[in-house]
């Protein structure tokens, strides 16, 4: 991490970059927050450690069109999100300057939670050059469990620890994936309907329509929303209607379809721990298996796979007969 | 005493017929004087690709029991690549709704050229009848919980 501050320091200070997007210290040991650091003293509480799940790609949308470049921390999934967006012509890679920031799984406070460990005071080996424990210091005395246990559903399912897109890298990854990244779609498929019906119906009657998933998206990045306010000023409109509380996640998932680059988001910020994932990740599986594999954000030319065809596609019926 | 009441299922069906060949297969089956039950209730749009996926939700959530697209066959699209756009689209929202757990026999996609009168109302019969069969379309309605 500090040869990270180091170089950030060193770049805004020849003047390459106006400014430096990463991730600061939040008010507990495990939220840290994606911040912009502009003058040298703002790094004291810069921060890049296991809890830095955060994708900052998106936020480059907006950094595109500040003044100067801006120097960019990416993770080897975020910098697929990055390159999506820019093959669909949101950020502009001149006002980017890209650090390709080593990484060894991101760590989800959910599942720690899950394995009794609460009322954490500190962390101990959530470093990036940490070790395989975690040491916490709680309101309950010293606990520890195995980083892997910690980490986030996504990084068991890596999509590789290559970046797609950088100018630089900058500290040691170490390869996460440890589990088949379609596997929960294929279980959940091998249900009944009516099973199906039931888990999905018990999952989405928890959302509390916080549009925190709809932010978090890279790909969720429109000018303008289907689902904001036409009425109000706000894009925060909470159930406006029951249409948009029924479908509002079919339709998500449905308006990413071939652009998600499952980077996971979505379930990481999920306060109701919907696993969101799992929409994206069935139109990514039906992509796969009836138009060819297919990466968003892998390349910079291949179109995607709902803005081309072949004349020989599967028909619609094909959903009925697989039963 | 009581009165049974024998009232026949009779389900709301929306039908998207494109513009150039399906509509104008609508209106073949109409003057030749196939029959085709009367619960089709059909929307014309400028070409099946300009169903957006939204449509069949929203037609859903405004009561319908089942929703068919009709367009020109693959190859024959007037504006020519429109329905293998659709196409694609319709596979992964259906693919979608099976997977969420809605009957997969509520939606379909049907290619119905401006001369085949006799398929569209074929069609239309077949699909009614199995929409009765399925009954009422309750999951889509109750997929949040609320009732």
């Amino acid at each position: 991490m500090q040869e990270l501050i180091n170089r950030a320091k060193e770049l805004l200070a020849d003047g390459t970059v106006a400014r430096v997007l990463g991730w600061k210290a939040g008010d507990l040991p495990f939220n840290p927050e994606p911040a912009y650091f502009e003058k040298e003293e703002d790094f004291a509480d810069f921060v890049y450690d296991g809890f830095c799940g955060a994708n900052l790609s998106k936020y480059m949308i907006e950094a595109s069109k500040l003044e100067g470049k801006t120097l960019v921390c990416l993770k080897p999934c975020d910098t697929y999100s990055f390159r999506q967006l820019m093959k669909e012509h949101r950020v502009n890679r001149e006002k980017a300057y890209i650090i390709g920031v080593g990484c060894r799984g991101k760590l989800d406070v959910n599942k720690i939670r899950d394995l009794g460990i609460k009322g954490i005071e500190s962390v101990q080996g959530a470093e990036i050059e940490g070790s395989d424990t975690l040491t916490f210091q709680t309101l309950y005395g010293e606990k520890t469990c195995s980083y892997a246990d910690a980490m986030l559903e996504r990084c068991h399912v890596c999509k590789g620890k290559e970046h797609m897109i950088y100018d630089e890298l900058i500290g040691e990854s170490r390869e996460t994936k440890d589990a088949d990244r379609f596997a929960e779609v294929e279980k959940i498929e091998a249900m009944s309907p009516e099973e199906r019906f039931a888990y999905f119906q018990k999952e989405l009657s928890k959302c509390i329509r916080c549009n925190a998933c709809r932010n978090v998206c890279p790909a969720c990045s429109c000018r303008k929303c289907v689902f904001d306010s036409n009425k109000f000023d706000s894009a925060q409109k909470a159930n406006v209607n029951s249409f948009e509380e029924k479908m509002f996640h079919i339709i998500r998932a449905f308006h990413v379809a071939g652009r998600c680059t499952d980077c996971g988001e979505c379930s990481r910020v999920c306060p109701q721990g919907i696993p969101l994932h799992l929409f994206n990740r069935k139109f990514i599986k039906d992509i796969d298996e009836l138009y060819g594999e297919y990466q968003a954000g892998a390349d910079d030319e291949e179109r995607g796979p709902l803005t081309s065809y072949t004349v020989d596609d599967a028909e619609p019926g094909i959903v009925a007969e697989r039963g | 005493m009581s009165i049974e009441a024998k009232e026949e299922f009779r389900p709301k069906i929306v039908a998207f017929c494109c513009n150039w060949c399906s509509y104008a297969g609508a209106d073949l089956a109409g003057s030749s004087r196939l029959a085709y039950p009367a619960d089709v209730k059909i929307i014309r749009v400028p070409c099946s690709c300009r169903v957006n996926p939204m449509f069949i939700l929203r037609a859903f959530e405004r009561g319908a029991d089942g929703v068919i697209l009709c367009g020109c066959h693959p190859g024959d699209c007037h504006y020519t690549s429109g329905n293998y756009y659709a196409r694609r689209r319709m596979t992964l929202l259906f693919s979608m709704l099976d997977f969420i757990g809605v009957e997969n026999g509520r939606t379909r996609v049907e290619w119905v050229s401006a001369a085949e009168g006799v398929k569209f109302s074929t069609t239309m019969r077949e699909f009614v009848d199995k929409i009765r069969s399925l009954g009422k379309n309750v999951r889509l309605e109750d997929l949040r919980c609320r009732n």
